[in-house]
């Protein structure tokens, strides 16, 4: 669609931009001088009359980002604007829906969404009557005196949006909004959203989502940014085309889906936008990434996916994996990552495509399985091959764990470093690389006897 | 018609609040002619030692006036752990000083703050008894400050993030977010350590309101004064109607008082689902029915908090959205934060200088003896908490493992743990002197009075939170007892345990001021150990020994704390944590 691409240029070139933020960047200073990129320097504006949807795998400072448009977070470097004055020193009027809807339990529905109100000083007579029509729009009439706690989690975000809505926000910011609720709850929510935006009862001017839900980004959208991580950084940005209401069984929605998808899945595949490197300062490049970001997956997991894989031929489209799962695309996400590092499948065209080791690994059975695992994990995971190596020559066998923390971290951030060698544990331990000693934060090569009774099983 | 539902409760609507609202102004009555008759009192010349009436009829005065003391102390501390913890949480370069500094005072006993605090208000006020009841209102205000102080630290420190953000984005003032986010996050912790505090309090009353320092004797009136001079002169009588009166004041702020508190509280509590059990207070369903504090409430608020709304959302920096993330904001502050960080400085080097100073006249021998000293206290404080533990474990337990009971023990150890021990002390020591024994294992019994009780009730609670289905696992594997207490009971009451133990082992080591050394009978009872060189000291005004038997006492409780019991309550939260 070349045509909307270019009318896409002409309208962000000359609409005035409620919010832009220019070169912004998030890093952490670490003592070694070598410091972690979060956020690469981005441009973003948030123009008036559009959804944007962020769209992005976890660590890819999708929250980080919404934080620091909304001024919550300072930029380490860079600045935003709001209507071209700086965000730290104009007034400006956003609202954020929170993922965790962030209400205050000791606040009757009515005194949450009043809170704000108060905040500017607004008298209680106009407080009251401005809370109770928000209320009444968003379909909470009659539980005004209820508290938080006796709501569902449906009612209980309905209330965080007239909370943000109260205070008719030029901006609407919104944080996973819809993730902690069923799958039910949340379509409801966000058709009612949509049916609201359409027809101009609220008074915003523009929306921001955060979500990692494809189809709810393409569902609501009208601009979709795909973040990439290690740092995070626009990897494309593009309008929807599609007429709402938007139909998810569509030919134009589904392709969508699957294009965003295929971008997704493939971080290694450099799109056109490179981030920013500024002259002079250390940031870290792909080139001294030397260890590979391990997805959080369980090896039963991925046991269980090649399983189904065989089933349809060995070979499947992602997205309909995930519907036969019943899984939410990326709940499957880490899953097929972690197939794919360990070279059990391959992905081809949005399909999963399932290699020979793949094959054998699933049919075999568990003893085997482990072996196989084993190999792989060795073959292709940098960590757990330092870990056995240093495990084998150390006399005593045994290393402590922040010996492999301190040199992850200098790669990931202080939490993912954690969660990295959480996987790590997860995945030595099934493939019986090592066992770890979880009260002393040790790994400890399993013992020359263990190993032997084992063998003479298996000869059994 | 007349069987009509609503006519009953419209009848009831309509007659108990003129009933509650004449409660209600009664006692409004009586708290004023109260601060009256104290304010009378206080500003008369001061009497150093006033002479305590043994007769029965004396008691509800020296009641009233102990509960003063009391109270204002409480409420000094409030304030004062209040400030202390939002300026250490929203100062992160004091913060660290701020807790290390807490975790210093909490750990002395209250005897050592004695003389300089007295002397400090006797000199401050001169010319009024104001002066000297000042300075016992700051002991007992030492006693109760420092965990309620903590707790409020911790609190904010919890916040939620995304609440935190969602007010700042939605701009609220410092006001408003003390009042709509961080005092209802800090109500639970604030309520449950009050009542640890003013059980603190009481116990610190009775050692602080007759005292003898050097060549000056201190006695005020109140309850304190009237057990100890009962105790020294073997008056039983008296001795026994004291400890009623204090057991019945203890009941009574526990109905009229903690109990309504902890059930309005209960509105505070983080949580998604509304919990089945919760306590109640008849109390407190009584106040809120009240039509003149009902009103009352909704005027103050139309008066005072809406003008005060209105003029902060005005203020300019106000209108900004505040960055959560301030570390990199080094610039801002930092003259006036090394103005003070020197100021403190200078004062902390003259302070140490004095002090050396005045170390410099303690000998070695009787360094070797507050060393020795400090030696059989440690391990006097150790085998208390170990009976404890010995005893509370398999007790705790079965309460907890058996509904019914605990329904019924658990107030009552609730109640028995805010019972000032050293109300029993005297009649123990009577006791002791009796059988002839001597304080060596005597004042075992003596802290163990004080410090069981909190083992106990975290031992239940910790039982009862153990999930019934594993308790079925290990009946329906039959597992042998022995597994079931090393495998299921000891792991689940493990973080429940340490909890009662860190508390417990500060009660002990307070204690030992008063488990090591009595007067009773006009004889000195004494056994070797750093609690009894405190207290003689203070007897005879010998500063540069309870300074260095202070110094001692805070050096073991925090290493003590460092090296043990943080490890033991990591692990505990890492490991031995039952999630719901």
């Amino acid at each position: 669609m070349p045509e909307a691409a270019v009318q896409s240029e002409i309208q962000q070139s000359t609409v005035e931009a409620i919010i832009q933020a220019e070169k912004i960047e998030k890093y952490y200073a670490q003592p070694s001088e070598n410091r972690i990129q979060v956020i690469a320097p981005t441009d973003l504006k948030i123009i008036p009359n559009e959804i944007l949807a962020l769209l992005g795998p976890s660590g890819s400072g999708k929250s980080t980002m919404l934080r620091m448009l909304t001024g919550l977070s300072r930029p380490s470097a860079g600045q935003v604007y709001w209507h071209g004055k700086p965000i730290a020193e104009t007034e400006i009027n956003v609202s954020i829906v929170f993922q965790s809807f962030a209400l205050f339990p000791w606040l009757t529905v009515l005194e949450n969404v009043e809170a704000p109100l108060q905040a500017r000083g607004v008298g209680p007579e106009q407080r009251r009557e401005r809370s109770m029509r928000m209320l009444d729009t968003v379909g909470l009439s009659g539980f005004e005196g209820a508290f938080p706690k006796e709501l569902s989690g449906g009612m209980r975000q309905r209330v965080g949006f007239a909370r943000a809505l109260v205070v008719e926000p030029e901006v609407l910011f919104m944080d996973e909004p819809f993730s902690a609720l069923d799958v039910l709850t949340a379509e409801n929510l966000r058709s009612e959203l949509l049916e609201l935006w359409g027809n101009k009862t609220m008074p915003t001017r523009a929306v921001f989502l955060v979500t990692h839900n494809i189809e709810e980004a393409v569902l609501l959208a009208d601009r979709i940014i795909v973040l990439g991580r290690n740092p995070g950084h626009i990897r494309t940005d593009f309008r929807v085309q599609i007429p709402q209401p938007r139909d998810r069984k569509s030919e134009a929605f589904t392709q969508l889906v699957d294009y965003i998808y295929k971008v997704l899945t493939k971080p290694d595949v450099a799109p056109d936008q490179v981030p920013d490197q500024q002259a002079g300062k250390r940031v870290r490049d792909q080139r001294q990434m030397k260890y590979q970001m391990l997805p959080h997956a369980r090896p039963g997991g991925i046991a269980g996916l090649l399983e189904l894989l065989i089933d349809k031929g060995g070979r499947d489209d992602i997205y309909r994996l995930a519907d036969d799962l019943a899984f939410e695309i990326d709940d499957l996400f880490p899953i097929v990552e972690a197939a794919q590092l360990l070279g059990f499948l391959k992905i081809e065209e949005g399909d999963a495509v399932i290699t020979k080791s793949g094959e054998e690994f699933a049919n075999s059975e568990i003893l085997r399985q482990k072996e196989l695992f084993r190999e792989a994990a060795l073959g292709n995971v940098l960590l757990l091959r330092q870990i056995r190596r240093a495990l084998e020559t150390k006399s005593d066998h045994t290393v402590a764990e922040d010996f492999f923390l301190d040199m992850i971290d200098e790669q990931f951030s202080a939490e993912e470093s954690e969660r990295q060698m959480e996987t790590a544990i997860t995945w030595g331990r099934y493939a019986e690389l090592f066992d770890f000693d979880a009260s002393r934060r040790r790994f400890v090569l399993p013992e020359a006897e263990e190993e032997e009774a084992a063998a003479s099983e298996e000869e059994e | 018609m007349i069987q009509h539902p609503f006519a009953r409760s419209l009848i009831t609507v309509r007659t108990w609040p003129f009933l509650i609202d004449m409660g209600v102004a009664l006692c409004g009555l009586a708290v004023f002619f109260g601060i009256i008759y104290m304010a009378r009192y206080w500003l008369g010349t001061p009497i150093p030692v006033v002479p305590i009436s043994h007769s029965v009829r004396a008691l509800p005065l020296y009641a009233f006036y102990s509960t003063v003391r009391i109270t204002l102390a409480y409420l000094l501390s409030l304030f004062f752990a209040i400030s202390y913890g939002y300026i250490a949480a929203y100062h992160p370069r004091i913060e660290a000083w701020m807790v290390a500094v807490l975790d210093i005072l909490q750990s002395i006993p209250v005897l050592s703050f004695l003389p300089p605090v007295v002397l400090a208000m006797v000199a401050l006020v001169p010319g009024h008894q104001l002066g000297i009841e000042l300075g016992v209102i700051l002991l007992i205000f030492t006693g109760q400050v420092w965990n309620l102080a903590f707790s409020f630290y911790s609190s904010l420190k919890t916040i939620p993030r995304e609440m935190m953000e969602a007010s700042r984005i939605y701009r609220y003032s410092g006001w408003q977010r003390f009042w709509q986010l961080e005092m209802p996050y800090a109500t639970i912790g604030l309520v449950w350590n009050s009542i640890v505090s003013v059980a603190g309090g009481w116990f610190a009353l009775m050692l602080c309101e007759m005292f003898t320092m050097g060549n000056r004797s201190f006695q005020l009136p109140g309850l304190g004064s009237y057990m100890q001079s009962a105790a020294d002169s073997g008056d039983v009588r008296a001795l026994l109607s004291g400890i009623a009166v204090v057991i019945l004041i203890v009941v009574a702020t526990d109905q009229l008082v903690w109990r309504p508190l902890i059930a309005w509280s209960d509105k505070f509590k983080f949580e998604q689902v509304e919990s089945a059990d919760r306590v109640t207070s008849p109390i407190l369903t009584l106040l809120q029915r009240s039509a003149l504090l009902t009103s009352l409430s909704e005027k103050l608020r139309a008066r005072i908090e809406e003008p005060i709304y209105r003029r902060m959302s005005q203020a300019r920096e106000r209108l900004v959205v505040q960055p959560l993330d301030e570390e990199e904001d080094k610039g801002k502050g930092a003259i006036g934060f090394w103005t003070l960080a020197g100021a403190v400085a200078i004062v902390a080097l003259w302070a140490l200088t004095q002090a050396a100073l005045m170390l410099r006249t303690v000998t070695w021998p009787e360094l070797r003896v507050l060393l020795e000293g400090a030696g059989a206290t440690f391990l006097r404080v150790n085998s208390a908490l170990l009976i404890s533990a010995l005893w509370t474990i398999p007790v705790g337990v079965a309460i907890g493992f058996n509904p019914r009971l605990a329904r019924i023990v658990q107030p009552l150890a609730q109640v028995m743990a805010s019972v000032p021990a050293s109300a029993f002390y005297p009649v123990l020591l009577l006791g002791l002197i009796r059988i002839g024994g001597g304080l060596g294992i005597g004042s075992i019994a003596l802290m163990l009075l004080g410090t069981q009780w909190y083992i106990l009730f975290n031992v239940i609670a910790g039982a009862m939170s153990i999930p019934s289905d594993l308790r079925e696992v290990t009946t329906l594997y039959r597992f042998t007892r022995f597994q079931r207490w090393t495998r299921l009971i000891l792991p689940g009451i493990f973080p429940f345990l340490i909890t009662g133990m860190v508390t417990a082992s500060g009660g002990a080591w307070n204690a030992s001021v008063m488990a090591e050394y009595a007067h009773v009978k006009d004889r000195t009872l004494e056994t070797i150990g750093i609690g009894a060189q405190i207290s003689s000291a203070t007897d005879q005004g010998r500063f540069p020994i309870i300074l260095l038997a202070t110094v001692l006492i805070a050096l073991m409780v925090v290493t003590m704390n460092r090296l043990v019991w943080r490890r033991l309550y990591r692990l505990a939260e890492t490991r031995y944590k039952l999630e719901g």
